[in-house]
């Protein structure tokens, strides 16, 4: 009875068929873990749009309730706290693979001869999973959401001619405002996604038209007039199906991968919400999400004569290069024999390290929360001196100075400084101000500039 | 009827060209339809004029002189559904008896929230680290303006400052 139905469905839709050529076509031989990441990709995209159809249902997106609805989601909806987390891990996810999708296709320089389109189509993708990242992290509408809008509109604001307009298009608006989220909104979960899906139906497709690329070899390079011939005889001789002698380590590695989401979702639990979108309440410390934590600290650690360039032109310059790859689609794919390619990827994915690194201690913001010098620091000052280091706090030098352990590392630890100046130094360095560092000529009486002074001549 | 568009035989070439020139043209016609009003809706915020209006942050008295304090008031013209995203915060300095500077709240390194510290007599801001003196003028850190000012004035014995766009440096 199933299998008269089975082969009714089939004869009027052609979709087991299908189906079943494409699980059963042949793949190269010893593919091996490393091409387990795209598909792992598309599997935190799958559980992305679940869950984010799941958050739709409940989340309001109007600039005014959007907060409250999310508290609501996150306190009282049942599941709600869990699938948050599933959605914030899944979208984590989501950015890494495709990184590492991305970064192993290039090294095995899989977007050679002829799947250049397999290239294209999926730099896309990645620039359409950073959007999806992007506005996602705002639909999470709390204050650092509402102020990373405004630091995005003042990216762009960078860029010239278009630079207002631009800002004008992120804000929805001259300012913040009801019009600002609800268009987030509709990009997070109509544009960008609908975009996804065809270029995910394309990027398939094409992966089924060329088959996935075979290890590359040392030695053996691509050239367009007898690959396709070469790669057949390939499959031909040592070819094995797709299904389940390759799958079977993209169903293991995509389970994992939703397993680790389940576990971080429920042990760490989602992002928590901050204060709440008023863009007037100025007691804020605005922060990305980690995976934009690298470029939070490219944008302070930049030197300020290349910031605009830099701005501008760092994201276009990395299109270009998404671009520009394919055209180098012949010749060696091994690794091995593309030592700059290999280059090329250590250094992106180290300077992010670094970056991510640098973004996370962030050392150049100045620490609000630095206490009043404990008695332990003070201890056996003089008068004059201890009215310095109260002044060391109140003067905001505390801010950015580290003193014995408190304090922040804007600037340089003051703990031993009058070990490296003598106070006539110290007193030009606080009137005049230095590199970075504000002049205090017009802030503080010249008695205040002595008493700080004392203060950190006792400092060594 | 013409013999040659009868059953069995192609139509005349002149005929395909017309009628496939014809469904394209169409079809460009029917996206246009659809496509433009969403691109021309999406990109309204861009044509779209608010008003600039004043807005009361307090009376006279409530500021001490040479003292700087942050005040919130309300965008110009605010959706219903706007809730609290339609405020907005100055730093508002009361000069003399009379005159009022009110500086923007916005870092113009990246429009982060900068923050007043009266000992210090400085503007932070916390994201990367941009110092104002209390002028506004640059003193250190990335940010490549002064900080702009708001235009203010007092009516009535009330403060009131213009509203203005977040500015885009």
């Amino acid at each position: 009875m199933l299998k008269r139905f089975l082969a009714w469905l089939d004869d009027r839709s052609g979709l087991l068929t299908a189906g079943r050529h494409a699980l059963e076509h042949r793949v190269p031989p010893r593919t091996g873990w490393w091409y387990v990441f795209g598909s792992a990709t598309f599997i935190a995209f799958v559980l992305q749009v679940v869950t984010g159809i799941a958050l739709a249902t409940a989340y309001v997106p109007s600039s005014g309730q959007a907060y409250d609805s999310l508290r609501f989601i996150s306190e009282q909806a049942l599941l709600g706290r869990f699938l948050r987390g599933m959605h914030y891990f899944g979208a984590s996810a989501m950015v890494l693979l495709i990184g590492i999708h991305v970064s192993r296709t290039y090294l095995m320089a899989a977007y050679k001869f002829p799947r250049e389109l397999n290239w294209l189509s999926g730099a896309v993708l990645l620039l359409l999973t950073l959007a999806l990242a992007f506005t996602g992290q705002l639909l999470r509408w709390d204050q650092n959401a509402v102020w990373s809008v405004i630091v995005g509109a003042a990216q762009a604001g960078r860029m010239p001619v278009f630079g207002r307009d631009l800002a004008q298009f992120i804000l929805a608006g001259d300012t913040i405002g009801g019009a600002t989220l609800s268009r987030f909104f509709a990009f997070h979960v109509f544009f960008i996604p609908a975009l996804v899906f065809g270029l995910v139906g394309l990027h398939l497709a094409l992966v089924l038209k060329h088959g996935i690329s075979e290890r590359p070899r040392p030695g053996d390079p691509v050239d367009p007039d007898t690959y396709r011939d070469r790669y057949g005889e390939l499959l031909r001789r040592e070819g094995v199906p797709f299904w389940p002698d390759a799958a079977w380590r993209d169903v293991v590695f995509g389970a994992a991968t939703v397993a680790t989401v389940v576990l971080l979702a429920i042990v760490v639990g989602p992002p928590a919400l901050g204060r709440p979108p008023d863009p007037s309440i100025l007691e804020a410390y605005p922060r990305p999400d980690w995976y934009f934590l690298w470029y939070f600290a490219v944008l302070a650690m930049l030197p300020q004569n290349l910031e605009t360039v830099i701005i501008v032109l760092g994201p276009l310059l990395f299109g270009a290069f998404l671009l520009l790859v394919p055209l180098f689609n012949r010749g060696e794919r091994s690794v091995r024999r593309r030592p700059w390619a290999a280059g090329l990827v250590i250094f992106i994915w180290t300077t992010i390290g670094v970056f991510w690194f640098a973004g996370e201690r962030a050392d150049w913001s100045p620490d609000f929360s630095a206490p009043k010098l404990p008695a332990s620091v003070v201890a056996g000052l003089d008068s004059t001196a201890a009215t310095g280091a109260a002044l060391f706090h109140d003067k905001g030098c505390e801010f950015c100075h580290a003193m014995a352990g408190f304090g922040g590392k804007r600037g340089p630890d003051l703990s031993e400084v009058a070990s490296r100046m003598t106070r006539d130094q110290l007193v030009a360095r606080i009137t005049n101000g230095g590199p970075n560092m504000p002049a205090y000529a017009r802030s503080m009486s010249p008695a205040e500039v002595q008493a700080i002074v004392a203060f950190l001549a006792t400092r060594r | 009827m013409d013999e040659s568009t009868a059953h069995g035989e192609p139509p005349p070439p002149d005929r395909r060209r017309f009628l496939s020139r014809l469904s394209i043209a169409l079809s460009a016609g029917v996206a246009a339809v659809m496509g433009l009003p969403v691109i021309g809706f999406l990109l309204s915020p861009l044509t779209r004029k608010s008003p600039r209006v004043w807005r009361p942050v307090g009376a006279v008295t409530r500021f001490g002189v040479g003292r700087t304090v942050a005040v919130a008031f309300e965008d110009a013209s605010p959706l219903p559904w706007a809730g609290v995203t339609a405020r907005t915060a100055a730093w508002l300095r009361r000069d003399d008896d009379t005159h009022f500077t009110a500086y923007t709240v916005h870092c113009t390194h990246l429009g982060c929230p900068v923050r007043w510290v009266a000992d210090a007599q400085l503007f932070l801001c916390p994201c990367h680290g941009g110092v104002y003196n209390a002028d506004g003028t640059v003193s250190a850190g990335p940010p490549p303006k002064a900080l702009p000012q708001y235009p203010v004035r007092v009516r009535d014995g009330q403060v009131e400052i213009l509203t203005s766009p977040i500015p885009i440096v």
